[in-house]
């Protein structure tokens, strides 16, 4: 299925501005099983009439891996750029697919120059649910399923985000089911800081192993974030322990878009 | 009257000696670069009379919290006391409360004083098992070796001395009393112990002098732990205040701004500006990110001194936990050893050691998830990832010091604007794929 997603420059020669912008992200973008998600996302928006588009090859990183990296010259050149073209099109409101960019989009780039109203897509879909544009089909799709919810640290502990994502998962028809470290006592999937791009320092254990453990006693059947680095990490994870026929990783989009039978 | 001057001397000096002391930390603080933390002071007062005053994180472990709940309390509240033994101590008077006619009242309040007191003692014994017997992981890690593991054993023996003496001179004075009018002050606890201990005693001026070793043995403790303090970890007992009043108030995602970088990032794509224009007046040039103490902000060094080295930061990191060598806990410890070793060589910044090396080594920077679990947990608010970010920097930003798997997405953000070698082209591609 091809999606029809529009780009902000297509909706400015057609004299159209969209509601909110659609922020994909390098993961969303690139990574295949991030790409996935980004398809759920869109095909949310799509299914809900929302006014969207993306910037297209028009985006770049936010910067973010490159400033926890130390390196402020290369975040200060990606945050400076980005801000150009977001002012440029007089973007109002962004989505992003990524906790990543979401937290430096809405944290980092308003002293910059940019200030935009920035919404993690488990916001946007929980607000689309609340207002009635999106209604999940009672197929009994998630029946008798488990399901908990892996809080990545940037949209939880670093931006307090936290019930969105539960508030979905608890309007599918599985039940949710919490890790003994959830919420502000969150373990990290290991990928944050820029440790997604290197090897781990010395250490007995790889962190998404130790994370891993967590979801097995859990036992959940699903486990779900909110991130595609996250969603890497515990895909590994889960592979680790040979489970992978038993335990699923899947996004909240995910879950929501199938519910919703997209 | 010998004993009123030796007071008043004892008094003086060690309080002259702490202030000699507190003013050389509060010296060494002030050789951190500013920040703004003084802007929003009615969410600074909420956070400080919640999180200092409150204890509201502490109680995210309910059995410590309760613990030092008791601690803090009896602290407090033992100061009414510590008022009536200086008083004494200046005027000569004993119970100078008691005889100002406050009655039943006063004895309701020693009384107060007293159960605390018991509660604290047990608590203490408690807390003394925790470090000794029961060994709970964050207290026995080797973070704390040295020095560290004394200090907290040297604070809860202290404890143990200060309520011993105190509860010495109420049930001597208790036995002396019954001994004169057959009723006592009637103290919850000390009208007990006082015959229990003595009970036997006929002479009245040996309990006048196990009365005196009790007042004494208070104050001279009163006085040490004083002049303890600013060596110790105990120290939170007062920087726990002014640090969450200082605390960050944005979230915790928010990395602080390089404002010399983004200047000079502006520069370069400001197609306006003057390649030739003459450089800004000279300034001494700032290290990029923090090599040493002096690089770090004034509130991450009171950070330093407020941590009372309790782990929870440590106990919640995920690379610790994986055993990695990163602990959050001996960052702070570290910056805090640096910053007194500077303080303690006359503020000699340039002694050849430095934070960056000597102390934290970049096998420990480069373990952190920057996941904020560290800043999360810490119960007076200190922000050792800040601190870490700053030393990571340094290493990248004045020594290109950069792990090598780092350096190749670095190249690959610059080049085509992704962390991976793909082409901003393919940007689309996903809405063409099934």
């Amino acid at each position: 299925m091809n999606l029809k997603v529009p780009t902000m420059a297509e909706m400015m020669a057609a004299g159209e501005t969209p509601d909110v912008l659609f922020w994909v992200g390098c993961a969303g973008s690139f990574d295949d099983r991030a790409k996935k998600i980004t398809k759920a996302i869109a095909k949310i928006l799509t299914h809900c009439k929302v006014k969207f588009a993306v910037l297209g090859t028009e985006e770049s990183c936010t910067g973010d891996p490159a400033r926890r990296a130390g390196n402020e010259f290369t975040f200060q050149m990606q945050a400076q750029m980005n801000i150009q073209v977001l002012n440029g099109y007089e973007v109002k409101r962004i989505v992003t697919g990524c906790p990543h960019c979401f937290n430096t989009l809405k944290n980092e780039y308003p002293e910059l120059g940019g200030s935009y109203e920035v919404l993690h897509h488990t916001q946007l879909i929980q607000d689309l649910i609340n207002t009635g544009k999106l209604s999940l089909i009672d197929g009994g799709t998630f029946k008798g399923k488990k399901i908990t919810f892996h809080d990545p640290c940037y949209l939880g502990r670093a931006n307090d985000v936290y019930q969105a994502p539960r508030d979905l998962i608890e309007s599918l028809d599985g039940e949710l089911v919490e890790m003994k470290r959830c919420k502000t006592n969150g373990l990290c999937c290991g990928a944050g800081g820029a440790q997604m791009f290197k090897e781990a320092e010395k250490g007995n254990k790889e962190i998404n192993i130790e994370r891993t453990e967590d979801v097995l006693e859990s036992e959940a059947d699903i486990v779900a974030t909110g991130c595609p680095f996250c969603n890497t990490m515990m895909t590994d994870g889960v592979k680790n322990f040979n489970k992978e026929a038993e335990i699923q990783v899947l996004d909240v989009a995910e879950l929501i878009a199938q519910a919703a039978d997209l | 009257m010998i004993a009123h001057l030796v007071f008043v001397i004892l008094a003086l000096v060690s309080i002259a000696i702490f202030s000699w002391k507190l003013s050389s930390i509060v010296k060494q603080i002030k050789l951190g670069r500013p920040t703004n933390r003084t802007d929003r002071v009615g969410d600074r007062i909420k956070t400080m009379l919640l999180v200092a005053f409150g204890q509201k994180k502490m109680f995210n472990r309910p059995i410590p919290a309760i613990l030092h709940f008791i601690f803090y309390v009896a602290f407090i509240i033992t100061q009414i006391e510590l008022i009536e033994v200086f008083i004494d101590g200046f005027t000569g008077s004993h119970r100078f409360f008691y005889h100002a006619g406050l009655g039943s009242f006063y004895t309701f309040v020693i009384s107060s004083i007293e159960v605390l007191s018991v509660l604290t003692f047990i608590a203490t014994l408690i807390f003394f098992a925790r470090r000794n017997l029961i060994k709970i992981p964050r207290f026995t890690s080797s973070d704390l070796n040295g020095w560290a593991r004394n200090d907290a054993n040297l604070i809860l023996l202290f404890e143990l001395l200060l309520i011993i003496f105190i509860f010495m001179m109420n049930s001597a004075d208790e036995a002396d009393k019954i001994m004169h009018s057959n009723v006592g002050y009637g103290f919850a606890v000390s009208q007990y112990l006082g015959p229990l201990f003595f009970g036997q005693i006929t002479n009245m001026e040996l309990l006048h002098i196990f009365s005196s070793i009790g007042w004494w043995g208070h104050l001279v403790m009163v006085f040490v732990f004083l002049n303890y303090l600013p060596y110790s970890k105990h120290l939170h007992i007062l920087f726990a205040f002014p640090n969450t009043y200082f605390s960050n108030l944005n979230a915790k995602g928010k990395f602080n701004n390089m404002e010399s970088v983004e200047a000079e990032v502006k520069l370069m794509l400001d197609p306006s500006a003057d390649p030739y224009a003459a450089a800004p007046a000279a300034e001494a040039p700032q290290r990029f990110g923090a090599k040493d103490v002096q690089d770090l902000s004034w509130k991450q060094l009171l950070d330093a001194y407020s941590c009372t080295e309790c782990g929870r930061c440590t106990s919640a990191c995920p690379a610790n936990q994986t055993g990695k060598l990163l602990s959050p806990r001996k960052i702070m410890m570290d910056t805090r050893d640096r910053l007194s070793e500077i303080g303690a060589n006359n503020f000699e910044l340039n002694d050849g050691k430095s934070l960056l090396g000597d102390y934290i080594t970049p096998e420990e920077l480069w373990a952190c998830t920057s996941c904020n679990a560290c800043v999360q947990e810490c119960p007076v608010n200190i922000d050792p990832l800040s601190i870490i970010v700053d030393l990571r920097r340094y290493l990248v930003m004045e020594e290109s010091k950069v792990p090598t798997e780092l350096t190749g997405m670095l190249t690959n953000i610059e080049n085509n604007g992704a962390p991976w070698q793909f082409s901003p082209a393919d940007r689309m591609k996903w809405t063409e794929e099934n």
